[in-house]
């Protein structure tokens, strides 16, 4: 059974109608890139998947280990082992990222009926995991993202991946905002999450992040449909043609 | 069905009001006549055994009530209160009590509920408790009357006094005499002024000069009865380098129709003394129509009267229908300070006028204002402050930040600072933000696992950390569940 299938999706955002019958299918210990120009769909998927408020299917579906995904609440696709990082994370002032990861963490277990995680068990859990993504411990006594550079916060979106061992990663724009180093720090990490139990699907416009973060399949989505799947060497082919012959596909 | 819409029904279902406290108990009572007159007041008096002076006192004020009106500035809007349709005294029967023994079993019980420590039995018989547990003295007041103070014996031997204030008036009346009134006189505004004609009871503290209260002192506010006016009186006393910490709890059972509760609070430190005052303000806040919940039209007022003294008042304000209410410092010692920590929530359809008042007197002093508003519903939130440096308070100085949070989209927040300086070298610094729950930092919370209602009870107590961080521990974590009930069903 694949981890994820999308079947003949469609979805509108108000009045417009954004995806037009997406289909895709995904397996555990694979890593896919989703490539598009701007306004191609890429992150309506990625959103209607972790179940972003906004968003109405008006047709198809999608389904987690067989499971109705589109039946579940945001928090319920979250215990499942759905997890999306963010183009841009949010800032919670006065909430330290460590009581966040906690409260996130205890409140995942509760939900699949296990028990919570005790502070020491917890503590040496996050250390162990940000000394690998090289984030110091003061970092996470901070608000939540709170004047975070735009790689600290990338970093703490791939702390919390590391942390909650999802079966499902989804990096929505991972290299936005990151300068080279920032990229190879944060590739590594996911690099490092790569598992025969874990799927990845990394949604980017460049062909620069798939440097870093090799994917076994590429799909070009163009208007709302996936129009191109291929091999890796598939984006490298984008990188130079471009998108425009695309186009006329969709 | 989308995520949205499902919290949207999931919403609906629930009735606003999720008050954990709305329980009512069966005691007999005796109460005066409906309605309010000098023979009211006479009664009152006389029930409580006061002195000819106290009652003098009391029938000064019910004059001058009777010339004053109702005040209208707040942003606060309910039907014409009708003061002759209460009941200004109500206390339960079987009263005449010595010992916690002696009280009634359903208001034990009632405080059992609650969750207050009345009982200082365990310590009576010796249960050996962790080292360095803090303990609590309690007075409880129940409608009118303190049905029960703990740990008086071992006040004792500090030299603190504290006692309800009927108590007081027989036993202290030179300390009565000697501060009652003097910060908030009887003339001070028309709700003062009808609390100080018909107060039943409250509590009274005095600690002596140089003595550090050894627990914090507690007391527990419950109007039960039907239709029944809730005038207490708190009067605290910390004499030359004394300190004390007290605390202030309220509830009330669910009613149709509306209670009033009007109470007097006036702190007094002398030299180099300290009070903190936190309250826990938890009365009925109402039904989800807006029906039924508390009026509370609450006088506080603290007088930094000694040089280097400190007065804190540290408030969470969750309930009521109606709240009015500007716990302030007089700062007229030099180099006094005072300090007002607040949260404010409001859901469902009440309406919060609440602040502060800093009066900048003496040489040197210093007032830090933190006032944290959170509404939801189709509530109205007021932070409503005055700061003023008279022309001699040189070197005054303040600080103040409000922060208003806004759950939803039919709800509302105000601020409205009055600033007056009238001395050059006065230095006052006002800020204010207003902010809204977006809806990606509650979906970047769910993706993470948390529900929705968790999601906004961890945003808000991010928010007012800096205001919960100033309660005393047991207080603290107590407000941090009250305020995640008080703000269910908020979402959608």
């Amino acid at each position: 059974m694949p981890l994820l299938e999308v079947r003949n999706l469609q979805v509108r955002v108000e009045e417009r109608e954004i995806l037009h019958g997406l289909s895709l299918v995904v397996n555990k210990g694979e890593v896919h890139a989703i490539m598009g120009p701007n306004g191609s769909g890429k992150s309506t998927l990625s959103h209607v998947i972790a179940g972003k408020p906004g968003y109405e299917v008006t047709g198809g579906e999608i389904l987690f280990e067989g499971e109705d995904l589109l039946a579940m609440s945001p928090e319920e696709r979250s215990a499942k082992g759905v997890f999306l990082a963010f183009q841009y994370p949010v800032e919670i002032p006065g909430v330290t990222t460590m009581t966040f990861l906690r409260t996130a963490l205890n409140a995942q277990r509760k939900a699949r009926g296990q028990t919570e995680f005790l502070v020491p068990d917890f503590l040496r859990k996050v250390r162990k995991v940000a000394d690998s993504l090289n984030i110091p411990m003061d970092m996470l006594k901070r608000g939540v993202n709170v004047g975070f550079s735009g790689g600290e916060k990338k970093r703490n979106e791939i702390l919390q991946m590391a942390l909650f061992e999802p079966s499902l990663c989804i990096l929505d724009e991972m290299d936005s905002g990151l300068d080279i180093d920032a990229l190879r720090v944060a590739a590594d990490g996911v690099n490092a999450l790569r598992s025969p139990d874990r799927a990845v699907v990394v949604i980017t416009h460049y062909q620069r992040l798939l440097n870093y973060i090799v994917p076994d399949f590429v799909h070009v989505m163009s208007k709302g449909r996936v129009v191109k799947s291929g091999g890796k060497e598939l984006a490298l082919e984008l990188e130079a043609s471009g998108y425009a012959r695309f186009d006329d596909a969709a | 069905m989308s995520a949205v819409q499902e919290t949207v029904d999931r919403v609906r279902r629930i009735d606003v009001d999720q008050y954990r406290y709305g329980f009512e108990t069966l005691i007999e009572s005796d109460k005066a006549p409906k309605g309010l007159s000098e023979d009211t007041v006479r009664f009152i008096s006389a029930k409580k055994n006061e002195p000819a002076w106290m009652l003098e006192w009391r029938l000064e004020a019910y004059r001058r009530w009777l010339t004053m009106t109702e005040p209208k500035w707040a942003r606060v809007h309910y039907p014409k209160i009708d003061y002759q349709d209460l009941y200004y005294y109500s206390a339960p029967k079987k009263k005449e009590i010595g010992s916690l023994d002696e009280v009634d079993p359903e208001i034990l019980k009632t405080y059992e509920k609650l969750g207050i420590p009345l009982r200082e039995v365990e310590m009576l018989e010796g249960v050996v408790r962790p080292e360095g547990e803090r303990r609590i003295a309690v007075d409880a007041v129940f409608d009118s009357v303190s049905v029960a103070t703990t740990f008086q014996k071992e006040l004792k031997q500090a030299g603190v006094i504290f006692m309800p204030i009927s108590e007081a008036i027989r036993e202290h009346p030179e300390l009565v005499k000697k501060y009652l009134g003097t910060v908030v006189p009887t003339s001070d505004n028309y709700f003062a002024t009808l609390n100080s004609a018909v107060f039943s009871d409250g509590s009274f503290v005095y600690v002596p000069p140089g003595v550090r209260c050894p627990m914090e002192l507690s007391t527990y506010f419950r109007i039960n009865e039907r239709n029944t006016g809730q005038f207490e009186r708190t009067l605290i006393i910390a004499d030359k380098g004394a300190y004390v910490s007290y605390l202030e709890g309220c509830t009330a059972p669910q009613r149709d129709e509306n209670q009033l509760h009007a109470a007097v609070v006036e702190l007094v430190t002398l030299d180099d003394a300290e009070i903190k005052y936190s309250t826990v303000q938890n009365w009925y806040p109402g039904n989800s129509e807006g029906k039924g919940g508390i009026y509370n039209f609450v006088t506080k007022r603290g007088d930094c009267r000694g040089d280097n003294s400190k007065i804190s008042w540290t408030q969470v304000e969750t309930g009521s229908a109606i709240t009015w209410k500007y716990p302030s410092c007089i700062l007229r010692g030099d180099n006094s300070r005072g300090e007002f920590y607040s949260i404010a929530i409001s859901n469902g359809h009440q309406q919060v006028d609440s602040g502060t008042k800093m009066i900048h007197l003496g040489k040197n002093t210093t007032s830090r204002i933190i006032s944290k508003g959170i509404a939801a519903g189709v509530s109205q939130n007021t932070y409503r402050g005055l700061v003023t440096a008279h022309r001699k308070a040189t070197g005054a100085r303040n600080f103040t930040a409000c922060d208003s949070l806004l759950i939803g989209d039919k709800c509302g927040a105000h601020t409205v600072p009055y600033i007056e300086a009238k001395n050059s070298s006065a230095l006052f610094e006002h800020e204010a933000t207003t902010s809204k729950i977006s809806e990606d930092v509650l979906f970047y919370c769910v993706q993470r696992g948390l529900s929705q209602e968790e999601a906004v009870g961890l945003v808000v107590n991010g928010f007012v950390k800096d205001v919960l961080q100033q309660l005393p521990m047991e207080f603290a974590v107590e407000a941090q569940k009250l305020i995640s009930i008080s703000l269910e069903g908020s979402v959608g």
